[in-house]
């Protein structure tokens, strides 16, 4: 919808200064940047201790941190009719791939995720947690808001097809976040309250034959081991018991940097990936996580400012999905290395070691950053 | 709507935060501390054994052993296979492995494999990276120098098995590995075995120990300083050579177990770690018995070794004076019985030892006719109870697990366990120390130790101190008997070495000590009325032990012995044996 760019920007370019204007032409918005390269540079300093003090860890993330930025930097270039319009190829292709690894995929613990190309491995799901919203806000955005019933039930089937597809690998967690952001964009279209609530209730209605056809057994243990850590102390238990150990060590002011027992002494398991705010948790106490907390908020509240100034549906959807995307997936880790939530594996975002992840999630603020500074249409245009 | 839900969910995630790290904080510093701090138990060195020189009996000898954590190892089953293929382990081996598992601290290695040649060590090292929560640990295993010459007195250790601890004192034994199972080892297990030492190690999740935060040393087990002569040990099991039998030597002024020697013998070294079950069904199983401690749990008759005894009771109740004469034909006949009782005399000489023997010949040639005469003047009853007085039929109450007490029969003995009466011939029997009457060696030693100190014995013991401080010498028997009687007694154990006609004349030649001493033989199989004995037609199970019974020297007793010799046709095989001993005893400081 091409006349939502002609909307004018209540911005008034005369009042900001050079800089911004710098910034507003490299297309980087200051209240994502700063917290983002604070929870970069921060989160080294977590890993660092979390793997041992491991340089070989440390180098390897500074270069996943470097190719990330880099990646951010050049999806904030991006306008956004030109997202929209690779919207629905990145999407089959994702969709493709994601066909490709239930056919040709290679595992490991259980799991196929990952597609080999030779020269390289990745997880096709990755792709997807910018693919899903990218798609979710092209196709709802074609049509008339709030979208009828069949323009939803199409947007439902785009939901539906990947999340499944993911969830059988199986990988629960990135599923979960594939579906909440497409569900999100959903949301952003302005569908009725009813819907919702059914959608709920159907939720609800759908654990038990989730539960009984659907979940492999280690998923179930998984949940089954949240409500009981102590049934199984050395296996399923461990971890959760562990990191809660972890985190609850911390006390107020922490252990100190590298001094967290239970990280340095390898009780904590998979303390520099999934687990690693309990090692921040530990060696920081609360006061580093609340500070942790605090960025994190002023990222996601950054988020969807930029999502309710949004000067197109399609921005707007768009948006809400990454900015859904994004606090999902914080959730998810929060809740499960605190014992709230199963144990789905999705990493802390920029803290976690890992490239992948961080890329996806690097792309995600980038066509935030893009979203925020894209300029309006100037009226000589119109 | 997404603001207020991202908001309320983000206060409830760090709501949980504060309460896991601020609430809830002590709690889970405990718990991290309990995970990084391992208690580890550190054995007690067991304590040592050596004799009344200071000679090493039983020692503690570093060795190393195999053990494997199995929460450490990756395939357990595999690991068992990979070092069965390496070290050629046995199915006992893994039997007894998967039994030390099940008493144990997770966690902590449990042992495989014991005394680990450098061969061993060596194919271990070098396949380490295939043998996870497999460990090498260095550790005192028990050692006895002196190997089967003090198999039985010494008893062994072995692996702690299931029933060997009960609950109330299985924290004591966390970290031991082995417990005394027989002999003084078992006897003196509290205070040898010495007090649980703990250290508090940071470990990582992996067990690996990186540091010890503190220590509390284990208390060492006490040495025990027996009685026993190792030299003394050494000549009584030499002069017994290749026969069954017991040899036991005591102090008479302690009680001390100067020797005690059970043949035939076997090496305690071989159960400290696992007797193969071939190596101990042959143990078990063989006729000879030689896990029997015949010195405490061998019960035989006593035969004529109880004659001065019942002498002097008879003495001392005015059944015979020192000059009572019973006319000895040879045989001995109740009152309207036909039955005629033989003595063994009859059969060697064809008449008795004399037409009328007094007490001092009849000890000392062993006449039964005039033993038959005095039970029968006794009656059973009161033979018994002077038998008692000596110890017969009574646990001596010595320093050794599972001693027999033998049989002291009497009228109510018979009804009790035959479930009969007592008939008049039966007590005839008896006092010639035969019939349903059975004593260890201990015992008689015992018994004899009352005549050489003129009638008081202590509890035979074999440790002499613990630690250093001796152990006082328990009184346990006491007769009392008028000079004349002890004097009428011990004359006549003094002719039966050193009269022509005396039993043990045979020791004599060459003495250069006084000796009182008696002879026994014992009937292993009973002789028909009419039959005679005759040896070569008996199987060697089937002949008569020996006895030998002694103490020297005479007036001022430094030594008391017994000796057995099984199925070896008499007396005069044992006193042999007791020559040798007293021999090296009387003259050790020349």
């Amino acid at each position: 919808m091409s006349n939502d760019f002609a909307r004018v920007a209540e911005v008034s370019s005369r009042e900001l200064g050079a800089r911004v204007r710098l910034l507003q032409v490299l297309h980087i918005d200051l209240w994502l940047a700063v917290p983002l390269l604070m929870l970069c540079v921060g989160g080294l300093f977590v890993l660092y201790s979390a793997s041992g003090q491991s340089d070989v860890i440390l180098n390897a993330q500074m270069r996943n941190i470097v190719v990330a930025v880099m990646v951010l930097l050049i999806t904030a270039q991006f306008r956004l009719e030109t997202l929209r319009g690779v919207s629905p190829y990145i999407f089959a292709l994702a969709t493709l791939l994601l066909v490709a690894v239930a056919f040709f995929g290679v595992g490991a613990k259980g799991a196929q995720r990952w597609l080999s190309l030779g020269f390289i491995r990745f997880q096709p799901s990755e792709v997807m947690k910018v693919a899903m919203p990218l798609a979710l806000a092209w196709w709802l955005s074609k049509k008339a808001l709030p979208p009828d019933l069949r323009s939803l039930a199409v947007a439902f089937a785009l939901v539906a097809v990947p999340s499944g597809l993911i969830l059988q690998q199986p990988d629960l967690g990135t599923s979960l976040l594939v579906a909440t952001s497409g569900l999100a964009a959903i949301y952003m279209a302005g569908i009725q309250w009813r819907y919702i609530f059914s959608m709920m209730a159907l939720a609800l209605v759908s654990i038990w034959p989730a539960w009984v056809f659907v979940l492999k057994d280690y998923q179930k243990q998984r949940v089954l081991t949240l409500f009981n850590p102590e049934s199984d102390r050395l296996g399923a238990g461990w971890n959760i018991i562990q990191s809660k150990t972890a985190i609850g060590s911390g006390g107020w002011e922490g252990l100190g940097w590298t001094q967290g027992s239970q990280a340095q002494l390898d009780f904590l398991p998979e303390g520099h990936t999934d687990f690693i705010i309990a090692v921040l948790a530990e060696e920081f106490g609360f006061r580093g996580v609340l500070l942790l907390f605090l960025i994190y908020a002023v990222i996601l509240g950054r988020g969807l400012l930029i999502t309710w100034r949004a000067q197109s549906s399609f921005a707007r959807m768009l948006g809400g999905a990454l900015v859904a995307t994004f606090f999902s997936g914080l959730v998810m880790n929060l809740g499960m290395v605190s014992g709230l939530l199963p144990i789905v594996g999705v990493p802390l975002p920029m803290v976690s070691y890992g490239g992948t992840a961080m890329a996806s999630m690097m792309i995600a603020l980038g066509m935030l950053m893009a979203i925020s500074t894209e300029r309006p249409v100037p009226r000589t245009m119109r | 709507m997404l603001a207020a839900v991202m908001v309320l969910v983000m206060m409830g995630l760090l709501y949980r935060y504060f309460s896991l790290q601020v609430i809830q904080n002590e709690e889970f510093r405990a718990q991290s501390d309990r995970n990084r701090i391992a208690v580890r138990t550190v054995a007690p060195t067991r304590g040592v054994i050596v004799d009344r020189s200071g000679n090493l009996l039983a020692v503690n000898q570093p060795s190393f052993t195999l053990a494997i954590t199995p929460e450490r190892a990756e395939n357990l089953d595999i690991v068992l296979t990979t070092l069965s293929d390496l070290l050629g382990l046995t199915e006992t081996d893994i039997e007894l492995f998967t039994q030390a598992r099940k008493r144990r601290r997770p966690l902590s290695p449990v042992p495989l494999k014991y005394r680990l040649t450098d061969e061993e060590l060596a194919v271990i090292a070098v396949n380490k990276h295939v043998l996870s929560g497999v460990s090498v640990l260095s550790e005192l295993t028990r050692h006895y120098p002196e190997g089967d010459l003090l198999g039985h007195a010494l008893g062994y250790v072995g692996r702690i098995g299931i029933d060997d601890v009960d609950e109330s004192e299985k924290e004591a034994y966390r970290g031991i590995s082995h417990i005394g199972k027989v002999g003084l080892e078992a006897y003196y297990e509290d205070v040898l075995k010495g007090g649980l030492g703990l250290s508090r190690i940071e470990t990582n999740a992996r067990g690996v120990e990186l540091d010890v935060i503190d220590r509390i040393e284990p208390v060492p087990g006490a040495e025990l300083t027996l009685h026993l002569d190792i030299e003394l040990q050494r000549v009584a099991a030499a002069a017994m050579g290749d026969m069954r039998g017991a040899v036991v030597a005591l102090d008479p002024r302690t009680g001390g177990v100067l020797s005690a020697v059970s043949n035939p013998r076997y090496d305690p070294n071989k159960f400290v770690n696992g007797i193969s079950f071939s190596d101990y069904a042959e143990l078990r199983d063989s006729r000879d018995a030689p896990l029997l401690n015949r010195v405490i749990q061998g019960q035989y008759p006593p035969a004529s070794t109880i004659k001065p005894m019942l002498g002097l009771a008879g003495l001392n109740r005015d059944l015979i004076t020192i000059d009572t004469a019973i006319p000895d034909p040879g045989y001995y006949q109740l009152p309207g019985d036909p039955r005629r009782y033989r003595d063994w005399i009859l059969r060697v000489r064809g008449t008795g030892h004399a037409q009328e023997m007094n007490l001092r010949d009849s000890i000392a040639q062993s006449c039964d006719v005039y033993f038959y005469e005095l039970a029968n003047r006794f009656g059973i009853d009161a033979l018994a109870e002077s038998l008692e007085e000596f110890g017969i039929g009574s646990l001596t109450g010595v320093d050794l697990p599972s001693e027999k007490r033998g049989i002291l029969p009497s009228s109510e003995w018979k009804r009790r366990v035959i479930g009969s009466s007592w008939y008049g011939g039966e007590t005839l029997i008896v006092g010639i120390g035969q019939g349903y009457m059975l004593a260890t060696p201990l015992q008689l030693a015992v018994a004899t130790t009352v005549l050489a100190t003129r009638g008081t014995a202590f509890k035979p013991t074999f440790v002499a101190a613990v630690d250093g401080r001796s152990v006082e010498p328990e009184p346990l028997l006491n007769v009392s008997a008028d000079t004349a009687y002890w004097d009428e007694v011990f004359a006549g154990m003094v002719d039966t070495v050193a009269s022509v006609r005396g039993t043990a004349f045979g020791m004599r030649s060459g003495l250069t000590y006084s000796v009182a001493g008696k002879t026994g033989t014992a009937q292993v199989v009973g002789i028909a009325q009419d039959a005679t004995y005759d040896e070569e037609a008996l199987s060697e199970y089937q002949r008569n032990h020996g006895w030998f019974v002694a103490f020297a020297p005479v007036e001022n007793p430094e030594i008391v012995l017994a000796v057995l010799t099984e199925n070896s046709g008499g007396g005069s095989s044992a006193y042999p044996v007791a020559r040798a001993v007293l021999d090296y005893w009387m003259r050790r400081d020349e």
